[in-house]
């Protein structure tokens, strides 16, 4: 049985708002092993970002707080470390990546400039070695011309290019772990298949593991070994990806499934899944997702179900999963 | 083609922005929409389909004059926008509707929904009072909104019950032509079901026309029956949607669909996506897509192709091809 490189035990994250408590996460546990690629995969407000902000801490508190949950990594639970041991683990041993790299890169200083900052933060190189370690990784996420492009500006950069630039800033101190919150939502398709393919490419050349966050199925069923499905702030379905688009045992997940139009089938009306997401200060009673079930039954209303065991370490938060799709 | 059988015909269309900075070395326009010709028929649905600034936002906006266009032909029932006076135009706009992308931007916050619905309603006398109330609850059912969400505002609702909103004031005016600008491009995956099943419905029910502008090449085809590809804001293939996805012609075309992700794990992308394009130098003569393309050769550097028919009315711009 392999040791996870992270396990995450009943993490529960929570906003205090003047309307009212966000229950953005609910008691969600999941593990990642070493070299592979987790996707957290659901709709907006489905809990899976602050999933992500959760396991670095980075999470604004308040309003928010972690409420209860044990993150533990390389031996530690990231929730009791200080807050300057916390440093040392953000952009060297677990490394994120956002969604729109033109926010999350600084314009006034060069690409070069940020990447060594991360350098010369975590491995006390001086600036020469730590530029010429800035330009290895620039080569490494493919960016054509390392050493001009060093020094240009993100505004110098093609959608596609800061992609990369942010993908280098995030690599350069070999990270275990790489968080990517949406990381090709904003890119073009074709610039899209890019940066995935490159994404897999350094994952499988570093031993790196990637928690792939997205809406995006597609995205998913590209790269993802393994999936969870979120919706409420609740895991709903986890397990391999072959299992989750071959046979996925819960109607929330056959639902998303069955809303993108197939390339095959000629045009008939979707199989849309009726009604919204609940609003996360009031949610159902029972299973969150009860409302709009094709498959509800009056237990759905009475009692929120545990994770089932469907097979192997696929399971599924529905109690009619053997029926299920 | 007897003018009657297209409700609307695009020719040669162009729309330049022209930039005014004082000392600018750069003098030349941005040709957003560079001669763009195509025509839909009554009852169909053309995808109007391409990647970050390949024109096909604008192109919405200027066929429905909401933006002018800077040269070109704009038949709308054989009758030439271009040609109408203020007036005229005003007095067509019931016939040609836009739906925005934005459902956050699109509504005005301070009006109450049923004034968003019932705006044109009254604007063109077209009903007031009494019969416009009970108008605009029509509108709002076929749409799957309540007639109480009439006396409501926009930020009560979610994304996707605003778009219903758009769409709502789209049809009020019972148009012949909808320009739906990314309708669902901005809504999560369940909702863009909904709103997709919802725009085919009232197709349907309404016997409408759309000029349907996406970036998502499954959405575009799973709505359209005919499919324009647009890169640089030229027209590069158009054709039937089934055709265009069984045999693309055009190199874009194919490293398009090829980057399709399929959703099925045991089929992934194997092969090497298609180069980025370079932002250090633009494309003077010839073909604009040359920096991208794989079969590039001499004569592409020097005359730009022609959309020509390749047979079956599927037009493709490439010299390779001939």
């Amino acid at each position: 049985m392999k040791t996870p490189l992270l396990e995450v035990r009943s993490l529960s994250t929570y906003f205090f708002t003047e309307d009212g408590v966000v229950r953005a996460v609910e008691n969600v546990s999941f593990e990642i092993y070493p070299g592979e690629i987790l996707s957290l995969v659901g709709e907006s407000g489905c809990g899976k970002s602050v999933t992500g902000l959760s396991l670095l801490r980075l999470v604004s508190i308040p309003p928010g707080k972690i409420m209860n949950g044990e993150i533990l990594f390389d031996g530690s639970n990231l929730l009791e470390l200080e807050e300057r041991e916390m440093e040392k683990v953000r952009g060297n041993d677990i490394s994120m990546i956002f969604q729109e790299p033109m926010t999350s890169l600084n314009p006034v200083f060069t690409i070069g400039n940020q990447i060594m900052e991360a350098i010369e933060l975590h491995q006390h190189l001086n600036k020469k070695e730590a530029k010429q370690k800035a330009i290895e990784v620039l080569d490494q996420v493919k960016i054509p011309s390392p050493e001009v492009r060093v020094d240009s500006y993100p505004h110098q950069l093609s959608g596609g290019m800061r992609q990369r630039a942010m993908i280098a800033m995030a690599l350069s101190c070999q990270p275990k772990l790489l968080i990517a919150d949406e990381p090709t939502t904003a890119l073009d398709v074709t610039i899209q298949a890019q940066v995935l393919r490159l994404l897999k490419e350094i994952q499988r050349k570093m031993g790196m593991s990637v928690m792939l966050i997205t809406h995006d199925l597609g995205v998913v069923s590209e790269i993802a070994d393994r999936v969870a499905v979120m919706y409420a702030g609740r895991i709903v379905e986890s397990g391999p990806i072959e299992a989750i688009f071959g046979q996925m045992r819960h109607p929330y997940t056959q639902g998303l499934l069955e809303s993108i139009p197939q390339l095959k089938e000629k045009k008939k009306r979707l199989n849309a899944i009726p009604g919204q997401v609940p609003d996360p200060m009031d949610l159902p009673i029972g299973c969150k997702f009860h409302p709009r079930c094709h498959l509800m039954i009056d237990a759905c209303k009475k009692e929120e179900p545990p994770l089932f065991h469907v097979n192997g370490n696929h399971v599924s938060r529905c109690i009619r999963w053997k029926e299920c799709c | 083609m007897a003018s009657n059988h297209y409700l609307l015909q695009v020719r040669d269309l162009k729309k330049y922005f022209y930039r005014e900075k004082f000392f600018s070395s750069d003098r030349k326009p941005i040709r957003a929409v560079d001669g763009i010709t195509f025509s839909i028929r009554r009852g169909e649905t053309l995808g109007l389909v391409g990647e970050s600034g390949c024109g096909k936002t604008t192109a919405g906006k200027a066929i429905l004059r909401l933006i002018e266009p800077t040269s070109g032909q704009l038949l709308f029932k054989g009758q030439n926008l271009l040609d109408l006076d203020r007036e005229g135009l005003r007095r067509l706009r019931p016939s040609m509707q836009f739906i925005f992308q934005d459902p956050y931007e699109s509504l005005n916050p301070r009006m109450k929904v049923g004034e968003i619905v019932g705006e044109g309603l009254e604007v063109h006398r077209i009903v007031q009072g009494r019969k416009k109330i009970e108008r605009v609850s029509e509108i709002l059912e076929k749409v799957g909104l309540h007639p109480g969400d009439a006396i409501r505002y926009p930020h009560e609702f979610s994304g996707g019950q605003r778009q219903r909103i758009g769409i709502a004031r789209a049809i009020a005016l019972n148009p012949e032509l909808i320009v739906a600008d990314e309708p669902v491009s901005a809504l999560d995956v369940s909702i863009q079901a909904q709103i997709l099943n919802l725009l085919m419905d009232l197709r349907d029910q309404l016997g409408l026309t759309y000029l349907f502008i996406s970036h998502d090449l499954r959405i575009v085809k799973h709505i359209s029956d005919r499919i324009a590809v647009m890169y640089l804001g030229k027209i590069l293939e158009i054709a039937d949607g089934e055709d265009l996805f069984r045999r693309p012609l055009h190199p874009y075309t194919q490293i398009l669909l090829q980057a399709i992700p399929k959703l099925d794990p045991s089929t992934r992308n194997q092969e090497p996506p298609a180069p980025e394009e370079d932002h250090s130098f633009s494309i003077q003569r010839g073909c604009l897509f040359q920096p991208r393309c794989p079969h590039t050769q001499k004569r592409c550097q020097i005359e730009e192709p022609l959309l020509l028919d390749e047979g079956d009315d599927h037009r493709v711009a490439c010299h390779f091809l001939s």
